[in-house]
This record gives structure tokens, C-alpha cells and sequence, in this order.
């Protein structure tokens, strides 16, 4: 079974923001609704490296597994969505998620409406019958049930964030790395999590302090 | 730390690992999602399993496809839905904003834009957008649009009727004509307007009888154009945006494509991976650096001294091409004694970067060839930038670099259609395809146009002022400033039309605002009422109009990416309030003025929606066809324009080129040169001045376009070094009827075409046959084949050298590296050079900080129409400038925090402090898309109700200062001085 995955490839991200308009456009968030975010580190000097983020998606999803009204639920596709009729706001989920995904937005109807939380929903809207109003209201649009991917990732600048099937984009990545003879390295995250190639072991406590 | 997205007073900085943290409203812009946007038909086309199925099947393609992934699956679908039962229609158009050419398909429902997709097929960017593009369908909204025509009365706008507006404005320009001729009126162009709207506006202002018009280029890359045609022949990007992907290096110098051209990056950075060198030179470490392999940060204004002593390695080592030189290069000589002045300690004292570095860059484009460089404001905006662009030619030629596939000089353009507007529209110096404003000039568009000369003649006040070029708009204000006696044209201007353009993206805003309290009238033709409406409402109680015209989403046309690239934008809606294509109004004051049967004698008039008179698009691009010999605007017709935005998938990515298909061998977008009439297929030029391949396939050669010898030497290319399969081996001159007939080639034309070709040249046949006989069956290139000139002798300095900025915080070098002789004459204006500079020579001490402005990715141009849009303007909701931790201290300014920067000429900008690295100690960096403050003050009481944009800040050029290019008077934006003080 295929499983959805969002790879942001740091080495062509530019940090334009075009994932967060795309997105902004095809959800028609209002303003102070941001699914998405680019985070950059760095900034200004060298190393400057940027990277978008949203949900993630996971696999083992930890908001999905604090939730009090249990109101989220994995696709198929493993795509974490959640039904905002029974959020009740309490915001757990945003203590759980590693990176900041849940929203409370305070804007009008759906994004804000009783503190209901908002986050990415890689496209494929929530609950309700795909492509309807009340779908669209609550969620945005649904692409995944009209056969294309998240808009963020089709309309990146630079191709750098990647949005589909685990497999399919891994590949593209890996193709990517070895072009660049950087193995794993460009990825973000990788020196955190493996040190550097070169090196024996990484020093997080530095990577720490270096923010 | 303080991120630039977001960064507000009333928002908290993001704590790490709560990246996504809520960002609070600071503006509730509640906007309705639109009726029935979702009504399923976009929907249910494909139910979940099914798409796995199809990711899955995309996951198979080759080795592009997984590095410029087509991961995404969606082209088909949409196809699919071009045409629905239900009113869904797919409107496939270009973003509006650079100069890339992003294509759009915007998904339009019963008549409102409800959705927009990416085009997957266009083989510019394959889908990619930056956030200004992936914006676009915001101007489906337009909140913040100026909606209905608008009048100055007692300090506040005030709606009034299009007749009324058309009448009151008309009654009074054809008084100031009468009282003190057409050149009293100034006509601000624009670089947003298709090239039909572009080439009318030309025609209009000339028919109004003066050359005082202008618009964006002038002060973006007049430099360019003007120095780079000097040097080979034609002032544009030599290759393109996909051609770099054959690159195996690239110097990026003065410009930041990571946010002013982020599409653009999507072909470099896939460069990058398959081995291309990258580095920037820049006084900032932008984005596009932070991508670089090499970086190294130049002083502002010292690109000379550095491009210079990349040569003088280059020489040293022995890596120049000297056959190349010796075959296509006249005056290189010349050069290399100016060249060897710059020893690598002058280099470093000057530019401050060390020697290493500067022998690695030069290395790095020498032993990495096809090498490229890439060159935007940075370059440009310099009172030497003409002589700026034109060591970057000489670089490239040395490295013979231009005319190949992965090398040329890549020169991004700035907005959508600003080549377009250069090639045919409203320069003050030339008519369509920079035709010049000699009689013959004027001759040779009278017959295009199908009026009597005479007449065109009669609205000038005299053949003199016909014939001489008109103010630039980077000096309108010193049009009405200079006193009466200084200036060159009987009367000072006492009306301006603002058609398209932003007025703070000129310089000197304290006297620009003088000027337009003086003028007796000031009108503003745009789709926002943009910072002239506040501005003159600061200044004045009455005397101002505004007109509403609508977008490119509005309207039809072609524009012009940087590339040559020629695109066609279909209408995705209809406009918008009461606003009106430019094209249309331009009838209708045509109508008023009494001309337009004049101006549309070949064109089919219709009636839109409303009644209007509607000048026909397409058949104002067979005009521009059947006149534009000069560069090949000739073969790009309506129908093949369209039939490439149909077919875009059977484009190569890398080469542009069409295999197979209905555009079989074509160019997308015929990127001009596409030389002939359309009938001769010419297929485009993809990069200019190829000789590997033939003429009829794209190629070419430097231009014969500064006679055949100087000085008793020949400028005539070598023998050998003609494009592929031409029957002439060898230099030869451009073509005319003479030649043909001596050649013995004139029986080759037809005996209709020897009646339009006789007594003409390739430039002035209308009947294309010269053209057709050279190219088709000689396989010759038209405008001849020459040596690219490195001494451009009938510029101020022949071979560039450096001058120091007329503001500079180097005295001891003001001394040694002077500004030239002021000029009494110069575009109808006196202008300062020397004078000037030896007055502030000393005002470093006062003022040590050099200030210099640049792009962000959010926002374009002035900024009123991308502020305008909320998608946009939360990630950037206030104006700052990038200061170094060590200037912030020294003058106790915390980062987050309101600074002043002030300026030399008193100008005043409060702002918020970025204390950042980014930027060296001694250079502080301004954003120059703000406008709507003035001094401190917010200006919204001056703006229409409801239409002021939601993002408001200071305007870098209020500050700004004196100082203009010695060929093409762009104004200095990029080097000046400051100093910073807590606010």
C-alpha cells in the first residue's frame, strides 16, 4: 500500500514561500491561517539552509495518539486527518506534535470557529464526501479524490518539496544525492540525526547551541 | 532571532520546534469563497485507488523526470476539464509579475477564477511557482483595486464617470497642448502591458506629437540594452532561462534570482546537480548566494575593478580564446591595456575582495566551459552601469563564451513584459524594434501604420522635436524642476500620465514630490491607484485623476519573457469593476484627441461587453508583425503564438525546441529573432549569435551594425566564422537591395516581392522577401555577420572604466577614479556628474553607511499590486532594512526595533532594524517595494477609500539621490549613502 510522504529537499529550497501561497490559495485560508511555513536557519550566513514545513503526516502520528475525543484518523494513503466536529480545541495535539503542526486559528468560520484546530491535510479535505461544500468549508479542497497531489509540492519553485509516495519521491531524492555525491547529507536533518559522513558521531549539543 | 516572513511588532518570534505556531490576524480580510467554487466538477475524477495507481505509473519516468520530477500527476486531468457542461473553462495565461514567464491555467466557473493549476507542460517552469505566481488568482479578488475612475477634489478622491474623466482630462491635455505644445505632456508607460498594448501606447503618444514617454526599463536595463546591442548586435538575454541547465558555471553578479527570478533557480540549482559551478558576487550574501559554491562580497558599485581583475588572471594564465577573439572580437587590445591596470591589490583595495578569491571565480568560468554569468539591477542601476554590463560582455567574449549553448550572458529582465514593452513599445529614443527617430524611421512605421507622414509630422511642433529623443521618466521631475532655460524643449512639463507604473521605484521622491504639487495636472492610468494617487494627495487638493484599467488576467496579449520567448495570455476573466483594458482606453482618448481612425488603420475595431470600442489584439500583433524587421518580431503570429501555449508539452525542456507535432522544429515562443513572415517558418532564436547552427535552425552571428571598418581595420567577422550552411564563409555587411543585386541574388525574390524590396534594406522591406532570399535560400543572416565590438567608441568611456559612485565612502579613491564631465544636454536636461560628486566628495563623514536596495520574493515593482494581495503581504508585513550587528550597535539600534536611515538629500525613512550579517559592516540594505509612508507618517488618509494596499511602508526612494548612467540616464539606485539612527 502506498504511503503519502511531504520531503522538503533543502539544497534547492530558496525559501520563496510559493508552497505557503499555493497553499493559501487553493484552501482559501484567511489571514493568520498558515498550513505551511518555511523555516530557515542561518539566516543570512553561511549555511543559510531553508526548509517547508507542515504536518507531516506520520506514520505512528503522536497528536493522533493523544487526542482526547480520538477525532483523527489515518487514509489509506496514510495521510493524518482529523474531523473537526468532535475537536474540542484543547490543543494536546499541539503539545504532541513534534513540529508544530496544529493550528488554532482565530479567524472566521471553520479555521477559527470554537477553537477547532486547523493543520495541512495534504490536500485530501476530512471527513464529509469528497468535493463537497461542507468538505470545502471545513477543510479546503480535496485533490488526492481528483487525482493530483498536495499544492504546495506542484507548485514549488524549485521542485525541492516533494509530495507522494513514499517510494516514488524517495527515489527522486536519491537521485538527486547521488548527483550531488552528498549521499544522505543534503538532506536536512541527516548530520542531526547521523553526523556527518566523515564524521564518527554527531555533537547535537553543538547543533543545539548553534540556534 | 528575527526572521524576515512574518516579522511584525505584534507577532512572536516562532520558538524552535513551534515552527507552525499560530500567527494572530493582524488584518481581518474576510473574503467569500466564491459561489459554487466546488461543485464537484473538479472533483470525482478519479476516485483514491485509482490515483495510487497513476502515482505509481509516474514513478516510471526517466532520468529528467526524476530530477525535474513530473512526480506530480495533473496535466491529464486538467486537459480533461477545458470544457464543461457546467461553465468550467481552463484559461491557460502567464504570472504577471517576473520576467520567467510562469504559465498559469486558471480554472474559471461561470465567469469567476476558482481555481488555479499548474502547468506541468510549459517547459519554462514546469508547473513551479514562487509565491508571487502561485498568488496570481488573487486578482480574481482585487479588494484593493482602484474600481471606478476617481477625482481630486478639496484633498479627497472622489468617484466620478468615465465620460466625465475621459472629457475633463482630454479638455485638458489638448489645452496644454495648444498653450504650450505636445512636449508640455509626459507619458509614463509600462513594462506590465502586453506588447500590443505597449506598441499602441507608442503610437498613441506619437500621435499625440511627442517623444516624452517612458517606462520601467529605463530604469531597470536601459544600461543593458544599451550597452550590450552596442557591443554584438541585439540588447537582450543571449540564451535562456532552460540553457543554463548546459552550463558548467555560472557567476551570478547583482543578482539575487533566488527571489527576484525563483523559477529560474529550478533550471540552475538541476544544473548544480548535474556538475555546474555556481558563484555570486553581490554586497549582500542573499539567497541565491546561500546556493552558491562561491561567494564573495563586493562593495557596492565596484563591479569594473572586480570584472577586471577576473581578466587580468584570465590573461595571465593564458586562458582567454584567442581564436575566438581573433575571429569575432574587434578591439581586445584596447581592453587588455585597461585590464592590466588591475593588479589584484588595486582589485582588493577598491572591490575588498582578496585575491584568491578573485582568481577563483575567474578560474572557475575559464576551465568550466560553457560558462555563463547572469546580471540584473546590480549591474544596471550605476551611473556606470552602462560600461558595468559592458566588461561583462567583454568577460564572456574572452572566454568565447557567447553564442554557445550553456554560455551567453544571461540577463534577467524584471517584470512580465518589460522586454516586450523595450522591443515595441514606448522608449523615448526610438520607435517599435528600436527603429531610431530618424525621418526614414518615422517613414518606415507611417507605412506600417498606413497614415500620411506629413501628418504624424503636424502633430509634433516641429521635425526637430520629432526627431529627438524625449526625457527619460527617471528625470520627468527635473522636466518641471529645471528652470526653463536649462532644458531642451520650449515649455517645462505640466502634465503627467502615469500609465503602468510606480513612481517610488524612481529616485529622489522628496523632489518628486515638488514636482507634482507643480504639475497642472497628473493622471493615473493603473489597476491600483499606487503611490502616486497618495503622494499627489499629500502635495495637492485637486488637479489629480484616477483611471482604473484592469490586468492581463483581463484582457488577451502576447508578452515577453526574459528569454525572447514569446507567450500568449488568454482571458480568464472579465474585468473586474469598472475598470477597462489599457488598449481600450487608449481608443477612447484617441477618440477624444480627434485620431482614431489614424490610430487604428489597419486595425479591426470591436465592441466589448459594454459598448466600449475595443482596438482587436490580434490584429495589433500582425501590425507589430508586418513593421518589426529590425529584431524578427515578424514571424510570431497570433495563430502560431497559439498554437505553442496548446502544444507546450512537445517543447524540450533543455533546448525549447518543438520535435515532432504541429510545432515540429519550432522555438517555444518563438523567441525573437523569428525573422521573416510567418509563412517562412522561421523557427526562433533560442541563443543568439550560434554559428553551429544554420540560420533557418536558430542560428546566427555578431551584427554588422557599426559600419564595415574603423580606423582602417576591418569589422568584418573572419572567414570561417559564419553560422552553419551559409553560402557566404566569411564577414560580410548587412543586406539591402544593393547587395542582392551585386551578390546576383535579387532574381531570387518574386516579382511581387522585388516591388516592396526595391530601394530597401532588410529592415525596411515589407514584403520580408530580402529576408526570406538571404536566410531560406542563402543561408545568410540578414543584419550581416560582424566582429563584436569590446571599444564601443561612441560611448563616454570606450572601454569601461571604473568611476567611483557619485556618493562615495572613498574620497582617496573619488580623487583617482572620477565621475566624468557633467553634460548641458543629455536627454533634454542638463545632468551632473563631476560637479556633483566633487561637492559631496567629503559627505561619508556625515553620512558612512553605504545604502543600497534590492528585491524580495513576496512582493514586485513598486509593491501597491503585490501588497495589495493578503496571500503576499502577511509573509512581509513591514518595511526594514538589513543592518550589521556592528553599524546597529554602534548607533543603539536593536534589532526588531524602529530605526531612522537617513539620507544626504534629508530624506528620512523610519523602519524596522533586521540586524543581520546578511550585510556588512558599512552597508545597509533596503527593500524597494514599500510605499504608503512618509516620513514617519502612515499615509492612508491619502489614499482612495478602500483602496489603499494593506501592506504600507516607507519608500527606499524617498531617500535616494542624485545620479545617472552617462549613456542611458538610468538612475543610481544601488550605491549611495546613509547613516542610521535610533528612532
Amino acid at each position: 500500500m502506498a504511503r503519502m510522504k511531504f520531503l522538503c529537499d533543502a539544497e534547492r529550497c530558496i525559501e520563496c514561500n510559493g508552497c505557503v501561497t499555493a497553499c493559501k490559495n487553493e484552501h482559501e485560508l484567511p489571514w493568520g491561517v498558515n498550513r505551511r511555513r518555511v523555516v530557515t536557519i542561518n539566516d543570512g550566513v553561511p549555511g543559510e539552509k531553508s526548509i517547508s514545513v507542515s504536518c507531516m503526516h506520520c506514520s505512528d502520528a503522536p497528536c493522533m495518539a493523544v487526542c482526547p475525543t480520538d477525532c483523527f484518523y489515518k487514509t489509506e494513503e496514510g495521510v493524518v486527518l482529523h474531523n473537526k466536529d468532535a475537536c474540542i480545541g484543547c490543543g494536546y495535539c499541539f503539545f504532541a506534535c513534534p513540529f508544530g503542526a496544529p493550528q488554532f486559528p482565530s479567524g472566521p468560520a471553520a479555521f477559527g470557529a470554537r477553537g477547532k484546530m486547523d493543520k495541512c491535510t495534504f490536500c485530501a479535505g476530512g471527513p464529509e464526501e469528497n468535493g463537497s461544500k461542507a468538505e470545502f468549508e471545513n477543510y479546503g479542497r480535496n485533490r488526492i479524490s481528483e487525482g493530483k497531489l498536495p499544492a504546495c509540492a506542484e507548485m514549488c519553485a524549485t521542485k525541492a518539496l516533494l509530495a507522494g509516495d513514499a517510494p516514488v519521491i524517495s527515489d527522486i531524492f536519491r537521485d538527486r544525492a547521488l548527483r550531488r555525491g552528498k549521499a544522505g547529507d543534503a538532506a536536512w536533518g541527516w548530520t542531526t540525526a547521523y553526523g556527518k559522513p566523515e564524521q564518527a558521531a554527531p555533537a547535537p549539543a553543538a547543533k543545539e547551541g548553534a540556534k | 532571532m528575527l526572521v524576515r516572513k512574518g516579522k511584525s511588532a505584534t507577532q512572536s518570534t516562532p520558538e524552535a520546534g513551534v515552527i507552525l505556531g499560530a500567527n494572530p490576524a493582524l488584518t481581518a480580510t474576510g473574503r467569500k469563497s466564491p459561489e459554487g467554487a466546488i461543485n464537484g466538477v473538479l472533483a470525482m475524477t478519479m476516485d483514491r485507488r485509482a490515483f495510487l495507481k497513476r502515482s505509481g505509473l509516474v514513478a516510471g519516468g526517466g532520468a529528467l523526470a526524476t530530477q525535474l520530477p513530473y512526480n506530480m500527476i495533473g496535466s491529464a486531468e486538467a486537459a480533461d476539464v477545458a470544457k464543461d457542461k457546467t461553465g468550467v473553462e481552463v484559461k491557460r495565461t502567464i504570472c504577471t509579475h517576473c520576467s520567467v514567464g510562469c504559465a498559469v491555467d486558471a480554472v474559471v466557473e461561470n465567469g469567476v477564477w476558482v481555481r488555479q493549476e499548474p502547468v506541468f507542460d510549459s517547459p519554462i517552469n514546469l508547473g513551479a511557482h514562487c509565491a508571487k505566481g502561485a498568488a496570481v488568482r488573487e486578482h480574481g479578488h482585487g479588494e484593493h483595486r482602484l474600481k471606478y475612475p476617481m477625482k481630486l477634489v478639496d484633498g479627497k478622491y472622489k468617484k466620478i464617470s468615465w465620460d466625465q474623466a475621459i472629457t475633463e482630462i482630454g479638455d485638458k491635455l489638448l489645452a496644454i497642448r495648444k498653450e504650450s505644445g505636445p512636449d508640455a505632456t509626459y507619458w509614463v508607460g509600462s513594462s506590465k502591458h502586453s506588447n500590443e498594448q505597449a506598441y499602441m501606447f507608442r503610437k498613441f503618444v506619437s500621435f499625440f506629437g511627442t517623444n516624452n514617454m517612458d517606462h520601467q526599463a529605463r530604469i531597470c536595463h536601459s544600461t543593458t540594452v544599451a550597452g550590450v546591442a552596442n557591443t554584438w548586435g541585439y540588447g537582450a538575454m543571449t540564451n535562456s532561462y532552460n540553457d543554463m541547465q548546459f552550463s558548467k558555471a555560472a557567476l551570478y553578479i547583482g543578482s539575487n534570482a533566488a527571489e527576484a527570478h525563483p523559477v529560474s533557480m529550478l533550471h540552475m540549482l538541476h544544473a548544480k546537480e548535474n556538475g555546474c559551478k555556481m558563484a555570486v558576487v553581490d554586497p549582500r550574501f542573499t539567497r541565491t548566494a546561500a546556493k552558491a559554491d562561491i561567494y564573495s562580497r563586493i562593495r557596492s558599485g565596484t563591479d569594473i575593478p572586480f570584472i577586471w581583475g577576473m581578466l587580468y588572471h584570465i590573461f595571465k594564465n593564458g586562458w582567454e580564446d584567442t581564436a575566438y577573439l581573433k575571429a569575432r572580437v574587434h578591439g581586445i587590445e584596447k581592453v587588455k591595456e585597461e585590464v592590466m591596470k588591475w593588479t589584484p591589490d588595486k582589485v582588493q583595495d577598491v572591490t575588498g575582495i582578496p585575491e584568491a578569491e578573485v582568481l577563483r571565480i575567474a578560474e572557475m568560468l575559464a576551465k568550466n566551459k560553457p560558462s555563463t554569468v547572469v546580471w540584473c539591477m546590480g549591474q544596471t542601476q550605476h551611473t556606470v552601469g552602462n560600461a558595468n554590463v559592458r566588461a561583462m560582455c567583454i568577460l564572456q567574449l574572452v572566454l568565447g563564451n557567447v553564442g554557445v549553448s550553456g554560455g551567453g550572458t544571461n540577463i534577467f529582465r524584471g517584470h512580465d513584459n518589460v522586454q516586450g514593452a523595450t522591443d515595441v513599445g514606448p522608449n523615448p529614443d526610438s520607435l517599435p524594434g528600436y527603429y531610431g527617430l530618424a525621418a526614414g524611421s518615422w517613414k518606415h512605421w507611417c507605412g506600417v501604420w498606413g497614415v500620411d507622414y506629413e501628418w504624424v509630422k503636424s502633430q509634433f511642433s516641429s521635425q526637430v522635436m520629432m526627431e529627438k529623443s524625449g526625457i527619460t521618466v527617471s528625470r520627468w521631475i527635473d522636466g518641471v524642476l529645471e528652470k526653463n532655460e536649462n532644458i531642451d524643449q520650449d515649455s517645462n512639463l505640466r502634465a503627467v500620465v502615469y500609465w503602468g507604473m510606480a513612481p517610488n521605484s524612481q529616485t529622489r521622491g522628496l523632489e518628486m514630490v515638488e514636482a507634482m504639487k507643480l504639475l497642472d495636472l497628473l493622471v493615473v492610468i493603473d489597476p491600483y491607484p499606487s503611490a502616486t494617487a497618495a503622494m499627489s494627495a499629500m502635495m495637492r487638493k485637486d488637479g489629480v485623476y484616477l483611471l482604473p484599467a484592469c490586468t492581463q488576467f483581463e484582457t488577451v496579449g502576447s508578452r515577453t519573457a526574459s528569454n525572447r520567448s514569446i507567450q500568449w495570455g488568454e482571458k480568464v476573466i472579465e474585468p473586474l469593476f469598472e475598470s477597462k483594458p489599457d488598449h481600450t482606453i487608449m481608443y477612447a482618448f484617441a477618440k477624444k484627441f480627434g485620431f482614431e481612425k489614424e490610430f487604428c488603420k489597419n486595425i479591426k475595431v470591436i465592441k466589448d461587453k459594454q459598448g466600449w470600442d475595443e482596438p482587436e489584439i490580434e490584429d495589433i500583433l500582425r501590425e507589430i508583425n508586418k513593421g518589426c524587421w529590425t529584431i524578427g518580431y515578424t514571424g510570431q503570429s497570433p495563430e502560431r503564438l497559439k498554437l505553442h501555449m496548446k502544444n507546450m508539452h512537445t517543447f524540450d525542456v533543455k533546448t525549447l525546441r518543438a520535435k515532432g507535432g504541429p510545432c515540429d522544429g519550432d522555438y517555444f515562443g518563438l523567441p525573437w529573432p523569428c525573422y521573416g513572415t510567418p509563412e517562412m517558418k522561421h523557427p526562433g532564436t533560442p541563443n543568439l549569435y550560434d554559428t553551429s547552427k544554420h540560420v533557418m535552425d536558430g542560428g546566427g552571428n555578431f551584427r554588422a551594425n557599426f559600419g564595415v571598418e574603423k580606423d582602417g581595420i576591418s569589422l568584418l567577422a573572419e572567414d570561417g566564422s559564419a553560422s552553419k550552411g551559409a553560402d557566404l564563409q566569411m564577414g560580410y555587411p548587412e543586406f539591402d537591395h544593393v547587395l542582392l543585386k551585386k551578390l546576383g541574388w535579387w532574381d531570387d525574390l518574386t516579382d511581387d516581392e522585388k516591388k516592396l524590396a526595391e530601394g530597401k534594406n532588410w529592415k525596411t522591406d515589407r514584403s520580408g522577401g530580402i529576408q526570406r532570399v538571404v536566410m531560406k535560400v542563402h543561408g545568410c543572416h540578414p543584419f550581416g555577420n560582424a566582429k563584436a565590438r569590446a571599444v564601443v567608441w561612441n560611448f563616454p568611456d570606450p572601454v569601461p572604466v571604473h568611476r567611483e559612485p557619485m556618493y562615495s565612502p572613498r574620497p582617496d579613491l573619488v580623487e583617482k577614479y572620477p565621475q566624468g564631465a557633467d553634460k548641458k544636454n543629455f536627454w533634454r536636461l542638463p545632468t551632473l556628474f563631476k560637479t556633483l560628486q566633487d561637492k559631496v566628495k567629503d559627505i561619508s563623514k556625515e553620512f558612512p553607511i553605504i545604502m543600497t536596495s534590492g528585491r524580495l520574493v513576496e512582493y514586485e515593482g513598486g509593491g501597491e499590486e503585490t501588497r495589495s494581495n493578503p496571500w503576499l503581504a502577511e509573509l512581509q508585513q513591514e518595511m526594514f532594512a538589513e543592518v550589521n550587528p556592528k553599524d546597529a550597535n554602534d548607533a543603539g539600534v536593536r534589532n526588531g526595533e524602529f530605526m531612522w536611515v537617513e539620507t544626504p538629500t534629508k530624506g528620512r525613512m523610519k523602519l524596522r532594524a533586521q540586524v543581520t550579517e546578511r550585510v556588512a559592516a558599512g552597508t545597509v540594505f533596503l527593500p524597494f517595494h514599500f510605499s504608503g509612508w512618509w516620513q514617519g507618517k502612515d499615509m492612508l488618509e491619502y489614499y482612495p477609500d478602500g483602496a489603499a494596499p494593506i501592506v504600507r511602508g516607507e519608500s527606499v526612494n524617498q531617500g535616494t539621490t542624485y545620479g545617472y548612467d552617462s549613456v542611458t540616464m538610468m538612475q543610481e539606485t544601488k550605491t549611495t549613502l546613509c547613516r542610521v539612527v535610533r528612532a
